[in-house]
């Protein structure tokens, strides 16, 4: 008699794919109808809605990082925003880079900025930002390094739950207390705007604009495999173990830190891509991104989504920017920010597993019995680890 | 006084004082182990040694230092004074962590059920079994042949088998128990630490919990049972250790160990 199955799980299942085919789908559509139908047509899908989309999409991505470490390991990180701002900051600064002598002041070298500030010469950490490779880089490095050394810190010295939480938002903070002061040398309070161009192209052209977008939408359809594969792995089962009995997980004989500390740096990689890509389409980085409310907005999207659920991530936070948009441009523009915190007291009173979590475990109701569970219950935003 | 203290039954020994011989031979020994949570000794130098593939059952009135003894030996807690020693004294048990001290091979069984309730059983068993446990490696991590020979084997000894894909959170709370003896089983440690594994149980569960534990340390694992269950403990068979007050009490038989006049004073009652 064996138990052991010999089905080996699908890395996507129904759900999954499903996903991605309406990212994929977007990735095509969007820039197709925006590019190919003359500007009148019904299906037109105007410039400044490829931008606003791609941004959706870019913080969908910056929801699924969240997802993969508040959901899959129990990590309620409300700095997130800080990786996502550093990821944008690096971009930022290659963009800055190409602007060369079109700048207001026309300096080949210094961005306007340091030129209005008074300084002679290109600050050191700005080297190698002119060549994309490196910036390239560096939207990895700085958020993955960051997250590595604060990570090995807090989960070494075991600091869990409220307290990590309140961690991660004091270094969101500090980061931006710190891009505020002028002489860090990011632009202070007005940080890095007029882009210009990126990889020789127009930064404001249609073409250009299609392609962050058609690239957003790849990133965050690769995010989502990538997220999906780790947590499907033997390494994701550990982490969902540490999210309910940490414990445990210690007696089994696994290094509880070492994991913890490599989901949070693929977290904080995934915010730093986002970031970058958010940076190019909006025009602007600035330290606002480092505020610890933008941290907490994104828990919001993702308990409104469905925590635990990565698609449900992502879902979530298009549809809480979607109404942010909606109603931030019209009379009931003061009061977004209580409809916001109403949203997030209604989703944990009544939708404790969010809107894609609640629509699984009613779906894995209906076919009750099955023998293989396509996907472990999403664990919803009240749901405490055991010990 | 009561009429059993009458009888001739031999007097459970004494604390003894550790030697140089316990330690070389014994698979785990203590010594003079105090523990202090403000200005309260949870231990106060408690000593004593496990064999190799030798089952020790421990009883004691609650606040004796069970749990607190537990938890020195597998390294969630540091002594304040004394040594623990495992495998013959080679290694030191108060220098190590809890991850080092699992991949040592002690296993620990807590006393409220803990499985992984997200994960099916089988994904329980996979988590615990000895092997591969880096973080980087299991991200690619795949399932042997021999794994899975050893999963199956598991499942004969804990006779869930049919419940191998529920999810470990939808089993009974004895079912839990034998997951849970079964994660155990699947690390398998050479000293396995139960803390209360029937409480909870019906009688027919307890029966046969005590039948698996029999058959596991019949397969050459050593195991210390924390039990009140007095039916259970002399289901077991075994040499038993009363501890009260943060040390040994009274060592030796059931019977021995439930004539001692402290032991029926301060645990069993009159």
């Amino acid at each position: 008699m064996s138990q052991t199955d010999t089905r080996k799980p699908a890395l996507l299942g129904t759900g999954g794919l499903v996903f991605l085919a309406i990212v994929i789908g977007l990735a095509v559509l969007v820039p197709a109808l925006n590019l190919l139908l003359p500007a009148g047509s019904a299906l037109h899908v105007p410039t400044y809605l490829v931008s606003l989309l791609g941004k959706y999409l870019c913080y969908a991505l910056l929801a699924l990082s969240v997802d993969l470490i508040w959901g899959y390991v129990g990590i309620l990180s409300l700095g997130q925003g800080a990786f996502f701002a550093l990821g944008g900051y690096a971009m930022g600064m290659y963009l800055m880079r190409q602007i060369g002598t079109r700048g207001v002041y026309g300096d080949p070298v210094l961005p306007d900025f340091m030129v209005f500030l008074n300084w002679k010469e290109l600050p050191w950490f700005w080297y190698g930002f002119d060549w994309f490779p490196f910036a390239a880089a560096m939207v990895l490095l700085a958020p993955g390094l960051l997250a590595l050394v604060f990570g090995w810190f807090a989960f070494r010295s075991r600091v869990t739950g409220v307290y990590l939480s309140i961690i991660t938002q004091a270094m969101t903070f500090a980061l931006l207390l710190a891009f505020f002061r002028n002489d860090m040398g990011f632009g202070g309070n007005n940080g890095l705007t007029d882009f210009k161009d990126i990889l020789g192209f127009n930064i404001q052209a249609d073409g250009t604009r299609a392609a962050l977008f058609a690239l957003t939408a790849l990133a965050l359809a690769g995010g989502y495999v990538l997220c999906r594969y780790l947590v499907r792995s033997h390494f994701g089962k550990v982490l969902i173990a540490i999210r309910d009995a940490e414990t445990r997980v210690r007696f089994t004989g696994y290094r509880v830190e070492n994991y913890k500390l490599a989901a949070f740096v693929v977290s904080a990689c995934l915010a730093g891509i986002a970031g970058a890509l958010y940076v190019p389409q909006v025009g602007i980085i600035n330290p606002s991104e480092f505020s610890p409310a933008n941290s907490i907005e994104i828990i919001v999207w993702v308990a409104v989504g469905g925590r635990g659920t990565l698609a449900g991530a992502a879902l979530g936070a298009v549809l809480v920017n979607y109404a942010k948009t909606y109603f931030t441009s019209g009379m009931l523009a003061p009061y977004w920010l209580f409809m916001l915190g109403g949203l997030f007291v209604a989703v944990t009173l009544f939708l404790p597993k969010g809107i894609l979590g609640t629509f699984l475990e009613w779906r894995a109701r209906r076919s009750a019995g099955s023998p293989e569970p396509d996907a472990p219950p999403a664990p919803g935003i009240t749901a405490k680890p055991a010990e | 006084m009561t009429d059993t203290a009458a009888f001739p039954v031999e007097a459970a020994e004494p604390p003894k004082a550790m030697t140089e011989k316990n330690l070389t031979e014994a698979l785990l020994y203590l010594d003079g182990v105090t523990v202090t949570f403000d200005g309260f000794r949870a231990l106060n130098a408690l000593s004593f040694t496990v064999d190799a593939g030798e089952m020790r059952a421990i009883i004691g009135p609650n606040g004796a230092g069970k749990t607190t003894m537990m938890d020195v030996i597998t390294g969630k807690t540091r002594p304040d004074k004394g040594d623990v020693f495992f495998n013959g004294g080679t290694t030191d048990l108060t220098k190590l962590d809890e991850t080092e001290i699992a991949t040592l091979g002690i296993g620990r069984k807590f006393q409220k059920p803990t499985v992984f309730e997200s994960h099916t059983v089988i994904d329980n068993l996979r988590l615990a079994l000895k092997g591969q446990r880096g973080a980087l490696a299991n991200i690619f991590k795949r399932e042997t042949a021999q794994e899975r020979v050893k999963i199956d084997e598991i499942f004969e000894t804990i006779r869930l088998g049919e419940h191998a894909h529920r999810l470990a959170g939808a089993l009974s709370h004895g079912q839990k128990q034998w997951l849970e003896i079964g994660m155990l089983l699947a690390q398998d440690p050479k000293l396995l630490l139960v803390d209360e594994p029937v409480a909870g149980m019906t009688d027919a569960e307890t029966a046969q919990t005590a039948e698996l534990l029999r058959e596991i340390n019949a397969n050459g694992h050593s195991v210390v049972v924390v039990e009140h269950d007095m039916t259970f403990v002399r289901d077991l068979g075994v040499r038993v250790l009363c501890l009260h007050e943060g040390s040994v009490l009274a060592e030796g038989t059931l019977d021995q160990v439930s004539a001692n006049e402290r032991v029926i004073e301060v645990y069993l009652g009159r």
